[in-house]
């Protein structure tokens, strides 16, 4: 059982954290100047890291990365954690979309592309979601028709689409084919987010952040070299991505901040409450599985350098953190009194931005579901949308839809 | 980093489930219920596997294994609800090994068994050494150590108490000092153990009082040697509840998948479905802990308190809530002796209410990181 580095991690760690000290002055600092300039700040942050090494740790060396495992990629999280700076400002892009460009593009796109987005000179968002398309990714309605000339027409909406405000380019999951089952007829599109017809509406979450947007695109036209992966494969290209978010989100969470430790320093701060035992209780319980979730990260952690990749069951480690999170929130606030939700303490902006947490990357019940079904082996629901082609099942939806409302009228 | 299990390891379990595949101990917890001399003494399978010396050095005589080994053998025990008195036995033979106690070789090869009569150490809020009282939510004082050398106390729901032929004991000091380990055969005329069976009869528990008990003091086993005991104790017992969480577990993902109702095989509601991976999380996260455990006792002592605290609330709450999915995935069956859901539920109730409880090794998570902060 040994959680130490091997002589060569060591080395590599000791590397990082040594520039990490040497440059930690030139980071910004995480709050208190408008957002404008905080992304600006955080865009050359990222660029710097990127000129040292520390962003794109597991992409190719030819494009700009640096052909390393995960391990390595963790053991820079958590040297940047250790600096107290913050990490790359597009981990959307680098984590998730660069990796899928890197594995369905073409070789014009990755050159174009790769190099801009690594040193945030170019950032990047996920457009996949819709307004009647979430947890069931593959019933996307955005429509991208084929022009005469092979470029592309693309008209509809996205939502909760973070970053695009400031973003330069999106990934993003179309219907190119309503005539077949809704998980073929898809294709995948880079699409410019300052091309003419797209137009960013901002979102406030819970915590009043406007970080996130919803999207429009009204007959955006797109050249035919827009498309990424084969044109009716946008399913698998977007499975791509989704097994990225599910290492990026699994191999982050040390990074997120929700450590036992942190909230037993808010209750000692409490004289009384540290000695009452319905408030051990909770913190007992909500650090138990914190813990283990940090035991179960080396676990992963051990496993990839076994050469394994970590499969769904990975999405435990998320449903517990987001739990435990929640819980420790709660009782932290139960304890400050309506203080805790001062706008700009530590825990307001924690307690609004966790309910969020539960359903971004898939929610807790989607995560249940696969799961069940792929770890455990568990027989799938019975569904009501294999082998009906889109166009049908939207009807058919609607006429539900319009059935229903008539009826709780009546 | 490298948290596989070895080479070794593997078959150190493997060892372990085909050995106590030889009996099906299942069959004989039920049949103990009504008829607990029934019960197969598993002690000899233990000796010959060499588990009773596990802990216990070379050089006494043991196998020198670590800590998680332990508990790679306590799982197997509790994938099967097996009574193999390692939980009073293990523990003490570290402390015997450590003490440089001559009963040592004798312990490690089997023939003497021995059983820690534990104290929970003081923690943030309460100062003195506790054990178990035999009825009420108040725990009493650890048994003394008077200045004439003798020991009186009483400890109650001591694991494996009935079998022993030797106890060690952790005690206070009448003139005070700090606390120690002391050594009482099993056949002094000043112990006597009660013995009691509560709910699962595979599990052997006494109370046990000294009066003026004549004791051999352990050298070099202080505070914190005495404390270490308690949470190993915690460690072994959350490694044997996850064994059974594990079998709970894969009993009802094999029942859901062939039980059909209205049309479908129940796996697919969800209902099911998510309290099976319920099952799941709370399985990966408390071996996680025992990974934890593990490691601290090695390499982190001092998180070791935090960390055997935490695996054992995290096992005894999965045990607890496994318990209760296998008894209702299983629908009216699962209530009735027809099937094995009864006994993992007695095994879940009454462990999780010795040694100081869930409750008591939760709020030592909090403790802990309360003093650290
Ligand atoms: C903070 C945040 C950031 C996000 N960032 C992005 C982004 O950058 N890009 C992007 O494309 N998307 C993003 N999302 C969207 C996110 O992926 C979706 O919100 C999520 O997948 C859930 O989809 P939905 O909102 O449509 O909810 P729905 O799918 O409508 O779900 C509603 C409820 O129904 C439940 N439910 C649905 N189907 C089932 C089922 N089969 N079984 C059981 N329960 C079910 C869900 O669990 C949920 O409780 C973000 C979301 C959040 C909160």
């Amino acid at each position: 059982m040994d959680l130490n580095d091997s002589p060569e991690q060591a080395q590599y760690r000791a590397k990082v954290r040594s520039w990490l000290q040497e440059h930690r002055s030139e980071a910004p600092v995480f709050s208190g100047q408008d957002e404008q300039e905080s992304i600006a700040a955080r865009r050359e942050w990222q660029g710097t890291l990127a000129e040292a090494g520390l962003a794109g740790v597991t992409w190719p060396v030819e494009l700009g990365g640096q052909g390393l495992g995960a391990v390595e990629q963790v053991i820079v999280n958590q040297e940047i954690a250790r600096a107290g700076v913050p990490g790359i400002l597009d981990v959307i892009g680098v984590g998730m979309l660069g990796p899928t460009l890197i594995a369905h593009g073409t070789d014009e796109q990755k050159h174009r592309y790769l190099g801009p987005m690594l040193h945030a000179d170019e950032v990047w968002c996920q457009l996949f979601s819709e307004p009647a398309a979430g947890s069931d990714l593959a019933a996307v309605q955005a429509r991208a028709v084929l022009q005469e000339d092979g470029g592309w027409r693309l008209s509809g909406q996205k939502v909760w689409t973070t970053n695009a405000h400031f973003a330069s380019f999106g990934l993003l999951l179309a219907r190119t084919d309503p005539s077949v089952p809704k998980h073929k007829g898809l294709t995948m599109f880079i699409v410019p987010m300052d091309g003419e017809g797209v137009t960013v509406r901002p979102l406030r979450k819970l915590s009043g952040e406007p970080d996130f947007n919803e999207v429009f695109f009204d007959d955006v036209a797109l050249d035919a070299d827009a498309v990424c992966g084969p044109v009716g494969g946008g399913w698998g290209t977007a499975m791509t991505t989704l097994m990225f978010e599910r290492l990026t989100i699994g191999l982050g969470s040390e990074a997120m901040g929700y450590r036992a430790e942190r909230f037993a320093q808010a209750i000692a701060a409490d004289a009384h409450a540290r000695r009452d035992p319905e408030v051990r209780r909770r913190l007992g319980e909500v650090s138990l599985e914190l813990l283990a979730v940090k035991f179960s990260g080396y676990r992963t952690l051990s496993a990839l350098q076994q050469g394994q990749i970590p499969g769904p069951e990975s999405g435990l480690a998320k449903i517990t953190t987001v739990r435990a999170a929640i819980e420790a929130g709660d009782l932290i606030a139960d304890v400050l009194g309506p203080e805790a939700l001062e706008a700009d303490s530590e825990w307001s902006h924690m307690i609004s931005y966790l309910p969020g947490l539960k359903s971004a990357g898939g929610t807790e019940e989607i995560l249940r579901n696969t799961i069940g079904e792929r770890v455990l082996g568990l027989p799938p629901e019975p569904r009501l949308d294999k082998g009906i082609a889109f166009s049908e099942l939207r009807a058919a939806e609607r006429a539900a839809v319009a059935a229903a409302k008539s009826g709780s009228r009546s | 980093m490298n948290l596989e299990l070895t080479d070794e390891q593997v078959f150190l379990r493997d060892a372990a489930r085909d050995a106590l595949s030889r009996v099906d101990t299942v069959a004989a917890a039920r049949s103990a219920i009504e008829d607990p001399a029934s019960l197969p003494d598993l002690w000899p399978t233990a000796c010959a596997a060499g588990w009773a010396g596990l802990l216990v050095g070379e050089a006494s005589g043991g196998a020198g294994l670590g800590v998680f080994d332990a508990m790679l053998v306590m799982m197997e025990a509790g994938r099967v609800l097996a009574g193999v008195a390692l939980l009073g036995h293990l523990p003490a033979s570290e402390l015997l090994d450590r003490g440089g106690s001559s009963v040592t070789g004798d312990v490690a090869e089997g023939s003497v068994r021995a059983c820690l009569v534990a104290a929970r150490p003081p923690g943030d809020v309460v100062s003195t050494w506790t054990v178990e009282a035999s009825a009420g939510s108040v725990r009493v004082e650890a048994p003394e150590l008077g200045e004439d050398g003798r020991l009186d106390g009483r400890v109650c729901w001591v694991p494996d108490a009935s079998s022993a032929g030797v106890f060690v004991v952790v005690a206070t000091q009448a003139g005070g000092g700090g606390p120690v380990a002391v050594v009482v055969d099993g056949d002094d005329s000043g112990v006597s153990v009660e013995p009691v069976m509560r709910f699962d009869a595979t599990r052997s528990l006494g109370h046990v009082t000294f009066a003026g008990a004549s004791v051999s003091v352990l050298d070099d086993v202080g505070a914190d040697q005495c404390a270490s005991a308690w949470y190993l104790a915690q460690a072994l017992l959350a490694a044997e509840s996850l064994g059974s969480v594990e079998t709970a577990l894969e009993t009802s993902v094999a029942y859901a998948k062939e039980r059909f109702t209205f049309g479908r095989a129940i796996g697919s509601y969800q209902a099911v479905k998510h309290s099976l991976v319920e099952i799941l999380r709370l399985r990966e996260n408390a071996y996680s802990l025992l990974v934890y455990a593990g490691w601290a006792y090695e390499d982190a002592p001092d998180e070791f308190p935090l960390a055997a605290s935490a695996a054992r609330a995290a096992a005894g709450h999965a045990l607890d809530y496994a318990s209760r999915a296998l008894i209702s995935v299983h629908g009216g069956l699962g209530a009735t002796w027809e099937h094995d859901a009864p006994l993992f539920f007695r095994r879940a109730q009454l462990s999780r209410r010795l040694l100081g409880g869930l409750g008591d090794a939760t709020d030592r998570v909090a403790g802990e990181l309360l003093a650290g902060a």
